[in-house]
């Protein structure tokens, strides 16, 4: 038999109808909603007289919009509130269950997915956010949909899909201490560019990728819409089966049919000598930690070099790109990435949010405090990843340190709730994307690893995590 | 959805690179439950001085392209965001095609879900539209889906790919769910053999 890629593999396994000439109709198992994305598909469904097909698969929480200070106050926005209103109302009327704002389930939808064991291996999930990539670490395929196919999803269960292309990435080598698995991706965006996975989905892989631990497999994944691709996926190993083992939707393990589940996900990952249409081989030792110069991923330094030149791009519209981006930025060519000074730290986001970016962090600042006239904030992912960082003691190491402890939410990673950053103001941000106003007009956006997001806030300024003992700290 | 068989208009620039749907519609805009009513916000922080005054720095804002319904941009236009109040904000101020030499996937695909003619040509091709654009002010173009050309009174002539069933769907104005209706036999068989479409309990 011919050798086949997991993404083969799973896409062959979820064809509904195939014509020659036409798109591949395929099956969507799990369906993630939120309130942003949602309401014109559901008034879409109304105006047609259309159900949603398949309820039971089809899971809602909000996230984007919801305010991360108290949650027993009113919001003060009335049409957050009213965008929040109309998703309880939908999923009531259309029978979804929904992870309200009081949920204790409630968070960022690609943290609690898998959080719940909503997400599995070799399904196919889609959800209206490109960040959806994030659920690939589990060697699902998984990617993000504009509203009119979220109707599509909700109408049929089916998506039309053109078949995309495949990209392996394999990273090996020993991981530097002090780098993370946003440094991983980072780097990554960087040689490719935000467009070179357009049109692909891409598998991570390689030793360092198998070293890494689902929540840094889902932070590698997360990024990959930045640079261009429609997916990114992880095979499946015993880390992912411990994962998911006893999560809430996951086949129970006695008498569930887990034990059976992981037999079916244990043939998921890519067969020797199958064929990608583009492969990228870097090699983890040589890697530096991370940080954006510019106002996309791809512009993007070791924090060790300098903010670049404009020779240093030859091709005509990249250096249009970079001369816009240093002017918005604020940024002299060739000032150390290490003397630019940061007025907010923000340490949240689906890339950046969950219990082991928490910790990473908290054990950095422990002992240590924010830089005067810095303002940090710290937004959990989940109200679970919340509860469990305030038992293990995470909330008091960043209160003590002079971080605000927040509720859960997308919150400043695109600024649509009142957490923005004021106009000229630069943040160090472990969140995904540093465009042009993403966290508040005129703000300015340095993307690194939550370690890094940590020691910026304790120094004032961008800093190399390297320089830091930390191996013998406590 | 309309279809789109032949349009002709006036021809307006966007000279940048990865032009992401942040920019195209900020976030503080998407807070909206109808799909219509973005056009008043399109490249708001870009258009606007201090979200009132129009920016004169704006290429768009200038008197020669009022009334553009064709935006040409370079490559990687729509990236970032899948948000579709993106298509829906070019639409509502008046968008019916965009060139480029590339776009991202999920505004690509957005587009033909909203009438709009996303056109790929090289980036030479869209160089000398630029060119003739700023050369000649009040410049039309016609962009023809039935004959996959893009054509001007100048005598500029470019044919484009496009797949054929989004064409089909496009020039027919065709909905696509209801399309996949027509399958509802070999969805529901599909569902019967693939243990992931079985009912899913519900859980505490």
């Amino acid at each position: 038999m011919k050798p086949k890629t997991m993404f083969e593999k799973i896409w062959e396994a979820h064809v509904v109808h195939e014509e020659a000439g036409q798109p591949s109709l395929l099956y969507i198992d799990r369906h993630l909603v939120h309130e942003v994305t949602s309401p014109q598909a559901f008034e879409g469904l109304r105006l047609t007289g259309r159900r949603v097909r398949r309820p039971d698969l089809t899971f809602a929480t909000m996230d984007h919009n919801v305010p991360t200070t108290d949650r027993s106050i009113p919001i003060e926005d009335a049409i957050s509130a009213q965008q929040m209103d109309t998703l309880v109302r939908n999923c009531k009327e259309f029978g979804i269950a929904l992870f309200d704002l009081h949920s204790p389930d409630q968070g960022i939808v690609h943290v609690i997915g898998p959080e719940l064991g909503l997400t599995l291996p070799g399904q196919t999930l889609v959800c209206g956010d490109s960040h959806t990539s994030t659920h690939g670490a589990f060697g699902a395929l998984a990617f993000g949909i504009g509203t009119s196919e979220v109707e599509h999803v909700m109408a049929t269960q089916c998506l039309l899909q053109d078949k995309p292309k495949t990209f392996m990435i394999e990273v090996n080598g020993q991981r530097p201490f002090g780098i993370e698995a946003k440094d991983v991706i980072l780097s990554i965006i960087g040689r490719i560019g935000t467009d070179g996975g357009t049109g692909h989905v891409m598998e991570y892989a390689g030793e360092t990728i198998r070293g890494l631990s689902m929540e840094e497999r889902m932070t590698v994944c997360n990024m990959s819409i930045e640079g261009g691709a429609r997916a990114g996926m992880i095979a499946p190993d015993e880390k992912t089966y411990d994962y998911l083992k006893g999560r809430r939707y996951v086949p129970a393990s006695a008498g569930g049919g887990f034990a059976a589940a992981v037999e079916r996900w244990k043939r998921l990952p890519t067969d020797v000598g199958a064929r990608f249409d583009r492969v990228l081989r870097i090699d983890a030792a040589t890697l530096a930690p991370q940080v954006t110069w510019g106002t996309n991923p791809g512009q993007v330094v070791s924090i060790d070099a300098r903010v670049p030149n404009l020779s240093d791009f030859p091709d005509p519209n990249a250096r249009k790109s970079a001369e816009r981006a240093l002017d918005y930025m604020g940024l002299q060519a060739g000032t150390a990435m290490t003397e630019i000074p940061i007025d907010r730290v923000f340490i949240g986001s689906c890339t950046n949010a969950r219990i082991e970016d928490l910790r990473h962090a908290a054990r950095f600042v422990k002992g240590r405090r924010v830089a005067p006239g810095v303002y940090a904030m710290v937004v959990p992912g989940s109200q679970r990843v919340k509860k469990q960082a305030e038992e293990e003691g995470l909330d008091r190491a960043f209160i003590e340190a002079g971080f605000d402890w927040r509720e859960s939410g997308c919150s400043m990673c695109l600024g649509m709730n009142p957490d923005i950053l004021k106009p000229g103001e630069r943040c160090a941000s472990t969140s995904n994307r540093n465009f042009e106003g993403r966290q508040g007009k005129g703000g300015r956006t340095h993307l690194v690893s939550p370690i890094m997001a940590a020691a910026a806030a304790v120094e004032g300024h961008l800093v190399d995590v390297r320089q830091y003992d930390l191996k013998n700290e406590p | 959805m309309n279809p789109f068989k032949k349009h002709t208009g006036i021809v307006t620039l966007l000279d940048l690179p990865n032009v992401d749907t942040d920019q195209i519609i900020p976030k503080q805009f998407l807070k909206r439950i109808e799909r219509t009513g973005f056009g008043q916000f399109l490249f708001y922080d870009w258009r606007f001085i201090d979200g009132k005054k129009p920016n004169p720095e704006f290429e768009m804002n200038a008197d020669r392209y009022r009334g553009a319904s064709i935006l040409v941009a370079r490559a990687n236009f729509g990236c970032g965001s899948s948000r579709e109040h993106a298509p829906w904000a070019l639409l509502d101020y008046g968008f019916r095609c965009l060139i480029a030499p590339s776009f991202a996937d999920i505004f690509y695909n957005n587009c033909f879900k909203n009438g709009i003619l996303p056109v790929k040509l090289s980036e030479s091709q869209v160089e000398t539209i630029f060119q003739r654009v700023r050369r000649t002010p009040g410049y039309t173009m016609t962009v023809d889906l039935e004959k996959k050309k893009v054509t001007s009174g100048d005598g500029l002539e470019f044919g484009f790919e496009v797949d054929d069933f989004r064409r089909h769907c496009l020039l027919n104005g065709l909905d696509d769910i209801g399309l996949t209706l027509q399958h509802e036999g070999a969805i529901r068989a599909y569902e019967a053999r693939h243990p992931e479409a079985a009912p899913f309990p519900a859980r505490p």
